[in-house]
């Protein structure tokens, strides 16, 4: 009974939460709707039993991605209004594209009420005993080995895109030059010197 | 227990919803992103829901993949937007094909 009353709660704030996201005026607002969305999403995932997948989305799309589009909406001198041109003119024709498809997607669910799943076999059937977490570490860790290293791979090149794209040398900017210092000698520093009585130094 | 259709249908919806969000907010780069991100939760929800009622834990591996595929796609793309808006002072993207060469 609880289950169903949170399932139809998480549901129903993540598909309105996901609506705002995209009509919101703001695009700070669109960026917290958003977040709602990610938080009831990982609800929903914790009802079926997917603690780890639940957890990793509030770490890594509350914690990072979001914030991440916060930064660039708030860094960025944008005229959202201007933006937002154009969007009567799209609008009835994408309603009328948003419910031919999603009339699709929900018939073809329906439609594949009809018969049941048989899996002739499984992969990696979920153990009753261990909990969710040991139990995908111990799947990343042995079977998707090579994968699980290929998407932290994707991440440093990301992470190294980045900053390769974003990063920019500014002109008129003082910087110590380790090399020149090192190959300075003493003879090109020092002058030895000895002026007459009544003459100055001329440096 | 709440049945898989259900978990299917709000996915659905979800998806719908992000590719809704790229029609309207056509020249907003930033809501298309958004939109991006709510397209892949979608994908990752039924994903889950899958590898729960089939009882088979590969599902929440690969959802896990999406996840930092994801994050990749965010994170190269708001790089891009601050260049393109660095350069043009703008981030309407519906004249983004002058950049031609």
């Amino acid at each position: 009974m609880i289950q169903t009353i949170a399932f139809y709660l998480f549901a129903a704030l993540v598909v309105a939460s996901g609506t705002l996201t995209i009509l919101a005026r703001n695009p700070v607002h669109s960026v917290l709707w958003l977040i709602l969305a990610f938080f009831n999403a990982a609800g929903l995932m914790i009802l079926v039993g997917a603690e780890f997948i639940a957890m990793l989305l509030v770490i890594v799309y509350v914690g990072a991605v979001a914030v991440l589009f916060l930064f660039v909406v708030m860094m960025l001198d944008i005229d959202f209004a201007e933006l937002r041109a154009g969007f009567a003119q799209y609008l009835p024709f994408g309603i009328l594209l948003v419910l031919v498809l999603a009339a699709e997607m929900i018939f073809a669910i329906g439609a594949w009420k009809a018969g049941g799943i048989d899996m002739g076999s499984r992969i990696a059937p979920t153990p009753s005993e261990v909990p969710n977490i040991e139990a995908i570490g111990t799947l990343i860790y042995t079977r998707y080995l090579y994968i699980f290293e290929g998407a932290g791979l994707i991440l440093l090149v990301a992470l190294v895109g980045a900053i390769v794209l974003t990063h920019r040398t500014r002109g008129g900017v003082k910087a110590q030059n380790v090399t020149a210092q090192n190959m300075r000698r003493p003879e090109d520093a020092i002058r030895n010197v000895k002026p007459a009585v009544g003459q100055g130094v001329e440096l | 227990m709440i049945g898989l259709q259900h978990y299917l249908v709000v996915s659905a919806i979800l998806f719908v919803m992000g590719v809704f969000g790229i029609f309207l907010n056509r020249k907003n780069v930033i809501i298309i992103l958004m939109a991006i991100e709510l397209i892949l939760l979608s994908v990752n929800i039924n994903l889950v829901a899958f590898s729960a009622y089939l009882g088979d834990l590969v599902g929440q591996v690969f959802a896990m993949f999406v996840l930092t595929v994801a994050a990749g796609e965010a994170a190269i793309g708001l790089a891009i937007l601050v260049i393109y808006f660095r350069g043009r002072g703008t981030i309407a993207v519906d004249d983004i094909n002058r950049m031609k060469g």
